[in-house]
C-alpha cells in the first residue's frame, strides 16, 4: 500500500466538490455573496490541491502554463468585450440594459458575462503564481 | 460620438494588453501597442480639440447617473494631460522597437509591452475619470504595471529598485485611499463635481482635514515630491532605457494632475491656503530644486544624474501649484508638458547610448560625443532646454514660474527657480563635458551612430522642445484655460 494513498483517494473525492462549490460562487454570486473574484480563487484552490498531491507534473499535463496566459487574457477580453458589445448597441460603455429584451435581462446577463469574465482571469493568474512559485529552481 | 472619446482612451488600451500578452514573439506586439498608442494620440487630441470648442464632456459609465455611478468627465485641464500622455507614448513606441529588442529578453516581449498598455490605460484612466476612488483604482493598474517594466531592467538591481518603488507606491496608494475613505465617511460620495459642493460645509470637521492631508502625502509620494523621492532614482536608474522615459515623460506628470484636482476641484480653492499644505508645498518644492539639483551634479551613472533633475523638476511643479495663482497654475500645468519634452528627449538620447555601449556610468561613456554627434546633438539641445535658455521649451516654463513667483514678492522663491537654473548648468555641463571633451576610451573608438529607429523620436522630442520654445499657441494657451477652470474662473 503506497504511503499517500488515502491522499489521493481523498483529494480525489474533495476535488470535484471544490470546483462544483466554484461554479456556484461563480453562477450564483447575481442573488447571494459571491462572484467571479472569489469564485475564480476557489477554482484555482482545486488544481492547487491536485498539484499538490499529484505533483506539478502531472498538474502542468491538465493545464499547460501557454494555455493559462491565454485564459488570462482571455477573462479580461470577455469583460471588456461587453463593454464594447454595449457600446456598438449604441449605448454607453457597460450599459448592460441593451444585452437584453428588458432592462432586467440586460442587466442580468450582462453582469453574467463580466463575473465570468473575472473569474477566468482570476483563476488563470492564481494558477500562474502558484506555477512560478512552485516551480522556482526546478530548471 | 464626442462623448465616446473620452471613453475609447481608457479602452482601447485596455483590450489590447490581454491580446498582445498572448500574441506569439516577434515584432506583432510592437506593432499592435504601436497602433494603440498612435490611435491614443490621435483620440486626445480631438478630445483636447473638443473641449476646447465645445466645453467639459461627461460619459457615465455603464449608464448609471452620476454621482452614483461613475462618472468620466473631461475638461481642458484633464484633456490636456491626457494629451501629453498619450502623445508621449505614441513617440515612445517607435523607440521602443530596437530599445526593448536589445534591452529585454526575447521571451518577454509580448508581455513587456502588455505592461506598457497597462501602465498607458492607467494613466488615461487617471486623467479621464471624474470619480476619486476610480482615480485610486486606474492609480494602482499604472503602478502595477510600472513595477513589473521596471524589474525587467537587465541589472540585477532592477530588482531591488523594483521592490523599492513597489514598498513607496503602495504606501502612497494606501495613504491616498485613507483620504478617499474618510472623506468619503464625511460626505458619502465619491464623485468630484458631487464633492465640490458638499465639501465646503463639512470642511471644518477633523475627519475631512485629516482626510486631506492623507490625499496630499500619498500622491506627493506618487510625484516624488522631495522628501519622498527616494524610490525614483534607483527606478529610473535600472529600468529598461523605454520604460524610464515613458515614465520619466508620463507618471509623474500624471500625479501632479491629480495633486491639482484635488486641491483646486475637489477642495474649494483657497482651501490648502488656509492648512499648512500649501506652505509645505513651497517649502518643499524650494528644498527639492536645491538639494535634488545638488545630488544630480554628484551623479556618476548619466540616468540617475537625470532621474535627480527630475526630482528638481518636480518640485518646480510644485512651487507653481503653491503660489496657488492662476499664473502659478499656468506655470505648473506649461511645466508638466515642457518637461515630459525635454526629459523624454533626454532619456531617448542616453537610451540611444544605451543601446550601443549597453552602459550608461559616466567613465564608459567618455568621449562617445564625436562618435555619436546626431544623440550628442540630442543631449546638448535637451539640456539647454533643462536649463532653461532662451529659444527653449524650458525657457518659457520658467518664465512663467519666475513671473508668478514675483506677482506675490515671493523673492526667496525667485532666487531658488534661477539658481535651479543655474545649478542646471553645472550638471548638464558636466554631461557635455563626459561626452564631448574627455579622451575616448579604448572600447568606445569602434562605437558607431544610434540607428535611425532611435535618432527619430529622439529628434522628434528635441524638435518639439525648440518649437514649443517659440510658439507657446498651444502650450501656454491651453494652460491659462485650464489654470483658469481650476482657479474656478470661467474661461
Amino acid at each position: 500500500m503506497r504511503p499517500d494513498l488515502i491522499l489521493h483517494v481523498i483529494a480525489k473525492f474533495v476535488i470535484p466538490l471544490i470546483i462544483l462549490y466554484a461554479l456556484y460562487v461563480q453562477f450564483h454570486g447575481d442573488f447571494g455573496p459571491g462572484g467571479g473574484f472569489q469564485a475564480g480563487v476557489i477554482f484555482s484552490a482545486a488544481f492547487i490541491l491536485y498539484s499538490l498531491v499529484f505533483g506539478l507534473d502531472t498538474a502542468e499535463k491538465i493545464i499547460p502554463s501557454h494555455w493559462l496566459r491565454i485564459l488570462a487574457a482571455l477573462g479580461v477580453v470577455i469583460y471588456a468585450g461587453v463593454g464594447v458589445a454595449s457600446l456598438l448597441l449604441g449605448g454607453n460603455y457597460l450599459d448592460y440594459t441593451l444585452l437584453g429584451s428588458n432592462q432586467i435581462a440586460g442587466q442580468h446577463l450582462g453582469i453574467l458575462l463580466v463575473e465570468l469574465g473575472v473569474g477566468i482571469t482570476v483563476a488563470a493568474a492564481m494558477l500562474i503564481l502558484f506555477f512560478a512559485f512552485a516551480g522556482r529552481g526546478r530548471d | 460620438m464626442v462623448s465616446h472619446i473620452s471613453l475609447l482612451l481608457v479602452v482601447v488600451p485596455l483590450i489590447a494588453a490581454p491580446v498582445v500578452a498572448i500574441l506569439p514573439r516577434g515584432r506583432l506586439p510592437w506593432l499592435v501597442a504601436f497602433m494603440v498608442a498612435a490611435t491614443c494620440a490621435v483620440l486626445a487630441g480631438m478630445q483636447l480639440w473638443a473641449v476646447l470648442y465645445e466645453g467639459a464632456i461627461s460619459y457615465e459609465l455603464g449608464g448609471w447617473a452620476p454621482p452614483w455611478g461613475i462618472e468620466y468627465r473631461i475638461d481642458a485641464v484633464n484633456a490636456f494631460v491626457a494629451l501629453i500622455v498619450a502623445a508621449i507614448a505614441a513617440i515612445t513606441l517607435p523607440y521602443a522597437l530596437l530599445s526593448a529588442e536589445r534591452e529585454i529578453p526575447e521571451d518577454k516581449i509580448p508581455l513587456f509591452y502588455s505592461a506598457l498598455l497597462l501602465c498607458l490605460t492607467g494613466l488615461l484612466g487617471i486623467t479621464q475619470t471624474g470619480d476619486i476612488f476610480n482615480v485610486f483604482v486606474f492609480l494602482e493598474i499604472s503602478s502595477l504595471a510600472s513595477y513589473a517594466l521596471i524589474s525587467l531592467g537587465r541589472q540585477r538591481q532592477a530588482f531591488t529598485a523594483a521592490y523599492q518603488y513597489l514598498i513607496m507606491g503602495t504606501i502612497g496608494a494606501t495613504f491616498y485611499l485613507i483620504g478617499v475613505g474618510l472623506i468619503y465617511s464625511q460626505t458619502g460620495s465619491l464623485n468630484m463635481q458631487d464633492l465640490a459642493t458638499i465639501l465646503p460645509g463639512v470642511l471644518h470637521l477633523n475627519t475631512v482635514e485629516t482626510g486631506f492631508a492623507f490625499l496630499m502625502v500619498g500622491i506627493a509620494l506618487k510625484l516624488a515630491l522631495f522628501p519622498l523621492h527616494l524610490w525614483l532614482p534607483n527606478a529610473y536608474t535600472y529600468a529598461p532605457s523605454v520604460v524610464t522615459v515613458f515614465l520619466a515623460a508620463t507618471a509623474t506628470k500624471v500625479a501632479v494632475y491629480v495633486m491639482l484636482r484635488i486641491l483646486f476641484t475637489v477642495f474649494p480653492q483657497g482651501f490648502a491656503v488656509t492648512t499648512p499644505a500649501d506652505e509645505l508645498f513651497i517649502v518643499a518644492g524650494i528644498a527639492g530644486i536645491i538639494t535634488a539639483s545638488v545630488y544630480a551634479i554628484y551623479q556618476e551613472n548619466i540616468k540617475r544624474l537625470l532621474a535627480y533633475s527630475s526630482v528638481a523638476q518636480v518640485g518646480y511643479m510644485v512651487l507653481g501649484i503653491g503660489f496657488a495663482s492662476a499664473t502659478g497654475l499656468t506655470a505648473a500645468l506649461v511645466h508638466l508638458f515642457n518637461h515630459a519634452l525635454m526629459k523624454g528627449a533626454l532619456f531617448m538620447a542616453v537610451g540611444a547610448i544605451v543601446y550601443r555601449v549597453g552602459a550608461s556610468r559616466m567613465e564608459q561613456v567618455h568621449g562617445l560625443g564625436r562618435a555619436m554627434p546626431w544623440t550628442f546633438g540630442a543631449i546638448v539641445l535637451g539640456g539647454l532646454s533643462l536649463i532653461g535658455v532662451p529659444g527653449t521649451a524650458g525657457f518659457i516654463s520658467k518664465w512663467y514660474l519666475v513671473s508668478a513667483a514675483l506677482e506675490q514678492q515671493a523673492w526667496i522663491s525667485v532666487a531658488v527657480i534661477l539658481s535651479g537654473s543655474l545649478l542646471a548648468v553645472v550638471y548638464v555641463g558636466k554631461l557635455i563635458e563626459a561626452l564631448y571633451f574627455k579622451p575616448v576610451s579604448a572600447a568606445g573608438k569602434a562605437v558607431s551612430e544610434a540607428p535611425i529607429l532611435l535618432l527619430l523620436p529622439t529628434w522628434t522630442l528635441v524638435l518639439a522642445n525648440i518649437y514649443f520654445g517659440l510658439d507657446t499657441d498651444l502650450t501656454v494657451g491651453v494652460a491659462e484655460k485650464a489654470a483658469a477652470i481650476l482657479m474656478g474662473m470661467t474661461p
